[in-house]
């Protein structure tokens, strides 16, 4: 590709100069989360031209790619060598890597492959003061020194603006195919825990308030055995039912109502809010829309042990992520002030206060 | 900050004695000599300190209690599990107070319908795993001293264990910790859902290695039991060609649960104490276990023959039933304890690798052996790149455990060198912490001392672990000049 490029060294001296003035920064990579988070404002510091993969060893299982390469572009290099992302980050439009790690959010895989942060190996990240820092690496084990590279995941880009990613891969499964049937909500979501107890190749399961759907990777011996038992009838295009709930185009995430993600056991059973549910990770990832107000669907996931958050739509000057316990608010401030002491980067865009 | 490791504390020890009094049983503070002698040193015992006191809680109401006093005086905790640890994480200090969570071993839930079990940090590995079983489900993480190590632990070290490239560390398995900070705040981190608001502090904990919370409660992720484990031996005349097959096996789209590499001198120890089986003849061993639907597995035990065939192994063996994979597994399980056999000390090493680089590692190990004039032997987390080293010494020959400690340096600074690191999966501890100094310029370690800081302002949280100060770099620095580059110039010198 020729329009790979470094730049990191123009963006340290991008946030270095921003760090001297106390200007605030919005990091932009590919625009295709802008709506999530908080709304903020500040100049925009654009990684997207910091792109290409910089090294792909498919024995290895790692790949290490420039933040603002597109998800995509990493995807179907990766499939040339017959590998593939494992966490299913929603691609939404042109998602880079950089954005990815930033939002943290994994697919419909998640209960089964594991989450992004899971396959995160190591970053190099600008902090605040304008410093290009090296943590973790390309080796599967790593245990020296804080875990920073997972702590980027999800960060938003306020403790650091992140520059390069280094993430484990998987390979393809053989086969997959999926099932679906019609079920009532408590069933569907007492038989998706159910078949996740046991020792079968299910990667995905979700619950659209009609049908159960279940994928199963592995195999071809394998999916066919696991497929005999659970029943069911075959989806015909499959890879497109799974990216589309990914990347929220099924019909159910259109429209202007706020769409709430709420994170939950995944065996609870139904939380008694208005609006309409749909159930992703097996009941962990619980999708809906509504227009209750926030206090009363965060208290409703908080009394089953869960978070709320306003994931799309709503106010977003607004605080829209699950409120902190004050112990933990502290080390939250805390911690950005030891990554950007001047409260330059993204500030506001994960809470109001930092 | 200061260093806490080396400040005198502000109140007297039988001062402290009588406040710890006030909320914990007589037995539960420990002082005299003999007492404080067992907690000396964890499962690295080369390095010893004889605690300033110790402390045995047994509610979480005490623990907060514990904190909260040594935090006013100022006085550092270093909090210890089982002291199964081989970093020397849990070292105490002559200054400091020794917190041991033994008594936390009750599992609090087992929730087989979220498949997640709530337990204290006292509780072994294992024995969540054999109290999940009845529901067909398992903890996943097995360090291969999941009999006796305990689950707080293995957190704060993000411990490994034979099964990683598959199942993944405690960091992957783990779902939530309630823990104490130095002041004395609870907070909860995750709990029994996938992800939960605000920055990832539940990655920084695992793995902190006691530095900034003190854990008293975890949640951790159960998986179901794999319908059927296959595991295959095959013997190689070189290590290049294992290091080959372990390559081609993961290129043909593999991942399979286990697969662990042996030379020569490991597999003649594990084979006289544990009379596996294994091939004393061979260069090279590999282990090879395959999990999953009976169907899965029976492909992939083919598929792996083949493959082992082709990369010229000299002979390829299938577990014939469930004793004969207990046998093969029990040797590599074993090997430590087998290479504590055959001489009077050894000295593990931990540093992981790109896999590309196992045969060139394995040969300057080999030189460098021969220049310490040391033996080695090596058992290897192939899978996942993890090489441990056993440098056998006798710590009774005047100079031979500074020797020792030499060689051992040389090979992690090595594992850099490759593009690797220097701990895959037993911590930086007191052990390695001159080679962090090797791994991370100025910048990066000042970043991790500001993580520090934004937990435990005072520095109190096990002080003198896992992150060495630049000062200390600097000196560490003065005694490695390579290629007359100077590491951390920006410094002072003294």
């Amino acid at each position: 590709m020729n329009n790979n490029s470094d730049i990191s060294a123009q963006l340290a001296e991008r946030v270095r100069e921003a760090h001297t003035k106390g200007t605030a920064l919005n990091i932009h990579g590919g625009g295709s989360k802008d709506f999530y988070g908080r709304q903020t404002d500040g100049e925009p510091l654009d990684v997207s031209a910091h792109r290409g993969i910089v090294s792909y060893e498919p024995t290895e299982l790692v790949v290490t790619a420039r933040a603002g390469t597109p998800l995509n572009d990493i995807e179907a290099a990766l499939s040339e060598r017959g590998q593939m992302i494992p966490f299913g980050a929603p691609r939404f439009v042109n998602c880079t890597l950089g954005g990815a790690v930033a939002s943290g959010l994994s697919g419909p895989g998640r209960p089964y492959y594991g989450a992004l942060r899971d396959f995160v190996l190591g970053v190099k990240i600008i902090n605040g003061k304008g410093e290009i820092l090296n943590f973790g690496g390309q080796v599967m084990k790593n245990v020296a020194g804080y875990d920073v590279s997972r702590t980027m995941v999800g960060a938003l880009g306020t403790l650091g603006v992140l520059v390069e990613i280094s993430i484990k891969v998987l390979p393809q499964p053989v086969s997959k195919l999926t099932v679906q049937k019609s079920l009532a909500t408590d069933v569907a979501l007492d038989a998706m825990n159910r078949w996740s107890g046991r020792p079968l190749p299910i990667t995905a399961a979700c619950y659209d308030g009609n049908n159960m759907y279940l994928r199963l990777c592995g195999s071809n011996a394998a999916v066919d055995s696991a497929r005999k038992k659970l029943g069911g009838e075959l989806v015909e295009t499959p890879d497109e039912f799974w990216q589309k709930l990914r990347d929220h185009r099924h019909g159910f995430f259109s429209g202007e109502r706020p769409l709430w993600r709420l994170s939950v056991p995944p065996a609870t059973p139904q939380i008694s809010l208005p609006g309409k549910w749909y159930y992703d990770w097996g009941g962990a990832q619980r999708w809906l829309r509504s227009d209750a107000p926030t206090e009363k669907v965060q208290a409703a996931a908080g009394a089953v042990g869960g978070y709320a958050e306003c994931f799309r739509h709503g106010d977003r000057a607004a605080e829209v992520f699950h409120p902190l316990p004050a112990p933990l608010m502290k080390l939250h401030r805390n911690l950005k002030q030891a990554f950007d002491p001047r409260g330059i980067l993204n500030p506001g865009r994960l809470y109001k206060d930092f | 900050m200061r260093a806490q490791e080396n400040s005198r504390p502000m109140i007297d020890r039988a001062k402290m004695v009588r406040a710890l009094h006030e909320f914990l049983p007589v037995t539960a503070v420990l002082f005299e000599a003999e007492d404080l002698r067992p907690y000396e040193c964890d499962g690295l015992s080369a390095y010893r300190h004889i605690p300033w006191l110790v402390v045995l809680p047994e509610t979480v109401q005490q623990i907060q209690q514990i904190m909260r006093l040594c935090h006013r005086y100022e006085i550092p905790v270093v909090a210890r599990g089982a002291g199964t640890g081989l970093s020397g994480g849990a070292l105490p200090l002559e200054n400091g107070v020794l917190l041991s969570l033994a008594k936390f071993n009750q599992i609090l839930d087992i929730d087989p319908r979220n498949r997640i079990a709530r337990v204290q940090p006292g509780v072994r590995n294992l024995a969540i795993s054999e109290a999940a079983a009845e529901h067909g489900l398992y903890y996943a993480p097995d360090p291969s001293s999941q009999i006796a190590c305990s689950i707080g632990g293995n957190v704060a070290e993000n411990a490994g264990g034979v099964h990683c490239l598959k199942y993944g560390l405690t960091v992957h398995n783990v779902l939530g910790v309630k823990a104490f900070t130095m002041n004395g705040d609870l907070i909860e981190l995750g709990g029994a859902t996938f992800d939960s608001p605000g920055y990832d502090l539940l990655a920084l904990m695992t793995g902190s290695e006691g530095m900034l919370a003190v854990i008293v409660e975890v949640t951790v992720k159960l998986l179901p039991i794999p319908e059927r484990a296959q595991i295959l031996l095959a013997a190689f005349d070189n290590v290049e060609r294992a290091g080959a097959a372990v390559a081609a096996i993961i290129a043909d789209g593999i991942i399979p649960a286990g697969l662990e590499m042996m030379d020569n001198p490991a597999i003649r120890a594990a084979e006289d104490f544990v009379h596996a089986g294994y091939p004393v003849d061979a260069a090279a061993m590999l282990l090879c276990e395959l999990d999953g639907t009976n169907e899965e597995v029976s492909e992939q035990v083919m598929q792996v023959r083949r493959l082992l065939q082709q990369c010229g192994a000299s002979e390829v063996r299938t577990a014939q039933d469930e004793a004969e994979r207990a046998r093969m597994w029990a040797g590599r399980k074993a090997a430590f304890p087998a290479v504590g056999r055959i001489s009077p000390d050894y000295y593990c090493m931990d540093g992981t690798i790109p896999r590309k680089q196992l045969a060139h590692v394995l040969s300057r190990i080999g030189e460098m052996s021969k220049e310490y004039d040391l033996p080695v032997a090596n058992v290897f987390h192939a899978g996942d790149g993890n090489l441990h080293p056993l440098i056998l010494y006798d710590a009774n020959r005047p100079g031979e455990l500074e020797r020792t400690e030499e060689f051992g340096g040389k090979i992690l600074e090595l594992c850099v060198a490759v593009g690797g690191t220097i701990t895959g999966e037993h911590g930086v501890g007191v052990e390695k912490i001159n080679q962090m100094c090797v791994q991370f310029p100025s910048a990066e370690l000042q970043q991790f001392h500001a993580v520090k800081a934004a937990f435990d302002p005072l520095g109190l949280l096990n002080p003198g672990k896992a992150v060495p100060t630049l000062s200390r770099c600097a000196e560490f620095g003065a005694m490695h000049v390579h290629g007359g580059k100077l590491p951390h110039p920006e410094l002072d010198r003294f």
